[in-house]
């Protein structure tokens, strides 16, 4: 009894690792860029299509097939920002608001006429592999899927920290005028942030596509986990958006093992009101407002 | 005389580890201009966001008419007759020039006819009523000035607090204000104001009390104050009086 | 300034003049399609009164049509009671959760972005406990009873194409009426004050608390009331199309397309959006790719706030106003 509800606990910290991963997409985007991508959810899934046909077409497990979805995605948000998102910086929040969302309907659009509206599920013996991790036994998707996470989350922090273009990128975040004002290129580091996002996005869907099942619908399901797990975190903060992700993964898991499985979103939305009650900010979030 | 209408006891607010007042204390009686002076970083601004319900005093209390307000919100403040100006002017964008005057009015009549008709002498008190239906973005900046402060009046204060009205704005121009602060203050209306410019605060102020660290280091008319050995070591020594 | 005004009132007295005499000769394809824009133009000013005029940026407002609507449901199905008696009852109910949100969101210091995420969180918890409910139906929902020969649609709310018509026709020219009688009103000045600027505004005297949390209230009330007859006019509601975020977003497009925080915009947005989607949906159906109506609608909408930045109703009356220069 004990041990099955430590492997479901387990498997929602493996899967709050990918949460983690997806909102740290956002919460790079809105710290670069003070924009809300209410098309992260589409991004995902994207990536989840890459990550299936990779599987499917070419044979590849889903860390590789999330390397591609990286790279093909941080060209779409870095394309997308100077394109179309940079025209659309000044204006008030309901306008991009606006904007997103029609993102959002033409990817999932793209999406269904491309792919159809059934559901895509990756099959074969990985699919119910197992690993042992002393008492506890695991999907090994979901441990796959966490690893890939986490090592991407790592670099992430690793070039925000080391890279001079990381540094840059903090620097813009933290203070935009001054960062202007010492010659940066702020369009050229929005679009990099904006790319990052979507790189973040497209990878975490990538990873996840062995663990569900990808449809075109799914964009706005992964919108609303993502601003859940940076909400709690704390929007603009990337160690917020980890603990966040692990806190939701937990959340939807207890749920699920303690109330009803079909409770598990309301259980995270529960958390996320008492995180933004106690702490409007987030639990990483700067407090000054 | 009666009590002072405005009274500060023992005023601190901290931030941080910085003191910006300190043990502040003040009465003002009904009437008249006081300046209320002082060193960049001497507690001016605090001093006037306690006063009006903006930020809440570390210790200590406020008391208007008799009454303490230590801790009300803003708007309740300002309903019991104390109305503020910033420092930086802040239109509403969407709102013309009448408009922007009728809010002030809306604490004390329910009726848009009344307000409008308040909002016009108040802007008539300043000389904008020929500007009464520009959209607010057209105006100069000392035009934005005289809204700020119209603002306030429609409101039917007892207390007026204006943090530097006349920063920005030519001498002839800041000398137009002072004439209207002066009719204000002869119709009875009692005024505070925050001022940097020390030829204004000669001119205008019946009273000068002087900040620095926080704490009150002179009081007195004009005359007296200027002459104050330590007022002339902390603040008018360190710098020229009047910008040309 | 007057040129926005008088349009506004011939362009509207002259519209639902006209939607109103015309009625006996729609055919059912254009009922139905007026009668979703009219639903939709009301929304939308329930909308707009808590986004364009107080500056609340709501995501959550298919929460109180969801409310409005299950209330008047429940009490029809489940108790046999009147309609009318269901939205005395979702009404204020509604207005209560509004005003809930609203006083959280003053409380704790919760803004902008941020407010907007708070109703979206509490919606979708609503969501996910009503299609957890068994007494509201769960994900099944719950389904009209078919209507009785004798139905008198004033005491069941319920009709033909043309009761809901003429309701919806009523509900948006009300709703119209009644924002361009708040924006002139004492709190509509009050509530542009606010929404421009916060801590000015309560520097002058405005109760910054009160009259925020009475804009959301009003506003889900308002809602509820259009959800009440959304749900009649499908003839059944589930918590994933009444309660969900895709109605959320339905609602608030109308008046940001058409211009927020203007009396006439939510009628002009409802009346480009709901077509817009209607249309997007048979093209994309007659070309026969699945999606299509997606790109189209979505291509739309950054077409249109790229090109308009102020909505569609600002950008007709500039023109209008350049034409009457011209002559």
């Amino acid at each position: 009894m004990l041990l099955s509800w430590l492997n479901i606990l387990a498997g929602g910290v493996l899967i709050g690792i990918v949460y983690a991963l997806i909102g740290s997409g956002l919460t790079i985007m809105f710290g670069v860029m003070r924009v809300v991508n209410f098309a992260h959810g589409e991004m995902v899934v994207a990536g989840m299509y890459m990550g299936y046909f990779a599987h499917s077409l070419l044979g590849l497990p889903a860390p590789l097939a999330a390397i591609i979805a990286a790279v093909v995605m941080f060209a779409f948000g870095y394309l997308l920002q100077r394109l179309l998102v940079e025209k659309f910086m000044a204006r008030p929040q309901h306008i991009q608001f606006i904007l997103f969302i029609g993102i959002a309907l033409v990817i999932t659009g793209l999406h269904l006429a491309i792919f159809g509206p059934d559901a895509h599920a990756v099959d074969g013996p990985i699919t119910f592999a197992t690993i042992s991790l002393g008492p506890l036994s695991l999907d090994l998707v979901r441990v796959q899927a966490a690893g890939g996470a986490a090592v991407l989350i790592l670099s992430l922090v690793l070039f925000l920290r080391l890279a001079p273009l990381g540094q840059a990128m903090r620097a813009a975040a933290d203070n935009r005028t001054g960062s202007l004002v010492i010659g940066l290129n702020v369009p050229r580091i929005c679009a990099l942030a904006s790319g990052i996002g979507a790189a973040c996005a497209g990878a975490a869907g990538a990873l996840i596509s062995p663990v569900f099942d990808t449809e075109p619908y799914l964009g706005l399901e992964f919108t609303l986990i993502a601003f859940v797990t940076v909400i709690v975190g704390g929007l603009g903060s990337l160690a917020g958006a980890l603990v966040g992700g692990v806190l939701i993964g937990l959340a939807e898991a207890s749920a699920a093992l303690a109330i009803d499985p079909q409770l598990k979103t309301a259980f995270s939305y529960g958390l996320l009101l008492l995180v933004l009650l106690l702490r409007p900010r987030g639990l990483f979030g700067a407090d000054a407002g | 005389m009666s009590a002072p209408l405005l009274q500060l006891l023992g005023i601190s607010r901290r931030f941080g580890g910085v003191a910006a007042l300190d043990g502040l204390d003040l009465d003002l009686p009904q009437g008249g201009i006081t300046a209320l002076v002082g060193p960049n970083g001497a507690g001016k601004t605090t001093c006037f966001s306690i006063i009006a319900g903006a930020l809440s005093p570390t210790s200590g209390q406020v008391k208007f008419a008799g009454e303490t307000i230590t801790g009300l919100p803003p708007e309740s403040v300002c309903r019991r007759g104390i109305a503020r100006t910033f420092q930086v002017v802040r239109p509403m964008r969407d709102l013309s020039v009448l408009e922007n005057a009728m809010i002030g009015a809306f604490g004390w009549t329910r009726h848009v006819a009344t307000a409008r008709l308040a909002a016009a002498d108040a802007l008539a008190m300043v000389g904008l009523t020929a500007k009464a239906n520009a959209a607010v973005g057209h105006l100069t900046l000392p035009d934005r000035k005289m809204l700020e402060l119209a603002r306030a009046l429609s409101t039917r204060p007892r207390l007026l607090l204006l943090d530097e009205v006349m920063a920005g704005l030519r001498p002839t121009e800041a000398d137009a204000v002072v004439a209207v602060l002066r009719r204000l203050a002869a119709g009875g209306l009692t005024i505070l104001l925050v001022e940097h410019v020390m030829r204004i605060v000669m001119q205008a102020a019946t009273r000068v009390v002087v900040l620095h660290h926080g704490a009150l280091i002179a009081d007195g008319t004009p005359a007296q104050v200027v002459q104050d050995p330590r007022v002339i070591e902390s603040y008018l020594g360190a710098s020229p009086t009047d910008p040309p | 300034m007057q040129v926005d005004r008088r349009l506004g009132w011939i362009a509207g007295a002259a519209l639902f003049a006209g939607c109103a005499i015309a009625a006996p000769w729609l055919d059912g394809f254009t009922m139905s399609l007026l009668t979703l824009v009219f639903l939709f133009a009301w929304f939308g000013q329930a909308s707009n009164l808590a986004m364009g005029f107080t500056g609340q940026l709501s995501l959550g407002h298919a929460l109180f049509a969801g409310l409005g609507g299950y209330a008047v449901v429940i009490i029809t199905t489940r108790y046999g009671l009147s309609p009318w008696f269901g939205l005395l009852i979702g009404m204020p109910i509604a207005a209560a959760a509004g005003a809930a949100i609203g006083w959280l969101a003053f409380r704790f210091g919760v803004r902008d972005v941020y407010f907007a995420l708070l109703a979206i969180a509490v919606a979708e918890m609503m969501r996910v406990i009503f299609s957890n409910w068994n007494f509201v139906g769960g994900t099944g929902g719950i389904f009209l009873p078919a209507l009785s020969p004798t139905n008198e649609p004033l005491r069941t709310l319920r009709g033909g194409a043309l009761f809901y018509y003429a309701a919806a026709l009523f509900l948006a020219t009300a709703g119209t009426a009644l924002l361009a009688w708040l924006r002139g009103a004492r709190i509509g000045y009050l509530w542009r004050a606010l929404r421009d600027d916060e801590a000015a505004a309560r520097a002058l005297g405005v109760r910054a608390p009160l009259h925020k949390i009475l804009a959301c209230a009003i506003s889900a009330a308002m809602t509820a009331l259009g959800g009440a007859l959304y749900a009649h006019l499908n003839g059944v509601i589930f918590p994933d199309s009444m309660m969900g975020m895709a109605l959320s977003i339905q609602i608030i497009i109308g008046p940001i397309l058409g211009g927020l925080g203007t009396v006439f915009g939510p009628l002009v947005g409802a009346l480009v959006v709901v077509p817009l989607g209607e249309i997007s949906g048979t093209l994309g159906q007659s070309l026969g790719i699945s999606g299509m109506n997606s790109i189209g609608y979505g291509l739309a909408l950054i077409l249109l706030i790229g090109l308009l930045p102020g909505g569609l109703w600002p950008a007709i009356v500039a023109g209008v106003q350049s034409l009457w220069r011209r002559r």
